[in-house]
């Protein structure tokens, strides 16, 4: 226990050196999730046009 | 093999489908080793004490945020010169990242500052130098908004970008044309790294861990745009029939 307390506090710089990991985990999981998650929904947007196209094109044949 | 090789967008898509878990895999590898390496492993500085723990997530994100830049200005070049058709977006995907590197730079450099110069900023010429990164970062992304015709954009937004890319040798050697509060390059000299294996190893894979990272996302939104391109162009075709 005294180890982990001792750990955390950083010898003393804790209030800074956590910060500093914290955000940078904190912006890159954001930027992940954003572009993951933009990235999917283009795929899922341009199958449905592309699928609701080959319908319309069954249909005209 | 020719630079058209990868030009076409479908062999793209294809190669970038094989390519992003792989990079997605190493970096989350890389981070969780670096992370232990920097906050466990790795001694105290003699002179900065534990705060010197702050330089692996502050150099890496510092030399990413100069990279990304390097490699927007170098895709924006080749967009303009060969009409690379896979360029622009590239310049345009690598940007978000950049800016986040950049922020992050700026960030975790103010949380070392504070307890080391006694001070969270200073406008020096390598501080003021990287915020102007940052702004550039954003102005390229506002400029392609701000333009409808994605063309006209991606020519406007790649002009800024060599024109910004002046800013890169001014960062990177700005410690040493002006008097500074900021430390000289340990790493990236001329004779060699002035840094202990104990730092530079954690130092190193964490910056490796960055790398997969923007490989991955820049991948990601690669294909994000030219999906997005895609999708215009088949409305585009939807609407005039």
């Amino acid at each position: 226990m005294e180890s982990v307390t001792e750990f955390m506090s950083m010898g003393g710089y804790g209030g800074y050196v956590w910060p500093a990991f914290g955000i940078v985990l904190f912006v890159m999981a954001l930027l992940w999730v954003a572009s993951m998650r933009g990235w999917r929904n283009s795929e899922k947007i341009l199958a449905t046009l592309r699928n609701s196209r080959r319908e319309r094109e069954d249909v005209a044949e | 093999m020719s630079m058209h090789y990868f030009a076409n967008p479908a062999r793209f898509t294809r190669l970038a489908g094989r390519i992003q878990p792989l990079a997605g895999c190493l970096a989350a590898i890389l981070l969780i080793v670096g992370l232990y390496l920097a906050l466990v492993q790795a001694p105290a500085d003699y002179q900065q004490g534990e705060t010197v723990r702050i330089m692996f997530v502050h150099v890496p994100s510092a030399w990413m945020a100069l990279f990304c830049y390097s490699f927007l200005a170098v895709a924006s070049a080749v967009a303009l010169i060969w009409k690379h058709p896979l360029a622009d977006l590239a310049a345009k995907a690598s940007a978000p990242i950049g800016a986040g590197f950049t922020f992050l730079a700026l960030v975790t450099g103010s949380l070392w500052g504070k307890p080391m110069w006694g001070t969270w900023w200073v406008w020096d010429a390598r501080l003021t130098s990287v915020l102007i990164l940052l702004f550039l970062y954003l102005g390229y992304m506002a400029l392609w908004q701000a333009i409808e015709d994605s063309q006209k954009a991606a020519k406007a937004a790649a002009v800024l970008a060599l024109v910004g890319a002046v800013n890169v040798p001014i960062i990177k050697f700005s410690v040493d044309w002006w008097n500074t509060l900021h430390q000289p390059a340990s790493v990236l000299r001329m004779d060699g790294p002035a840094i202990h294996p104990s730092m530079l190893w954690p130092l190193l894979i964490m910056a490796l861990a960055f790398k997969a990272y923007f490989v991955t996302l820049l991948l990601a939104r690669m294909r994000m745009e030219l999906n997005l391109r895609r999708i215009r162009a088949l409305r585009l075709a939807e609407r005039s029939s």
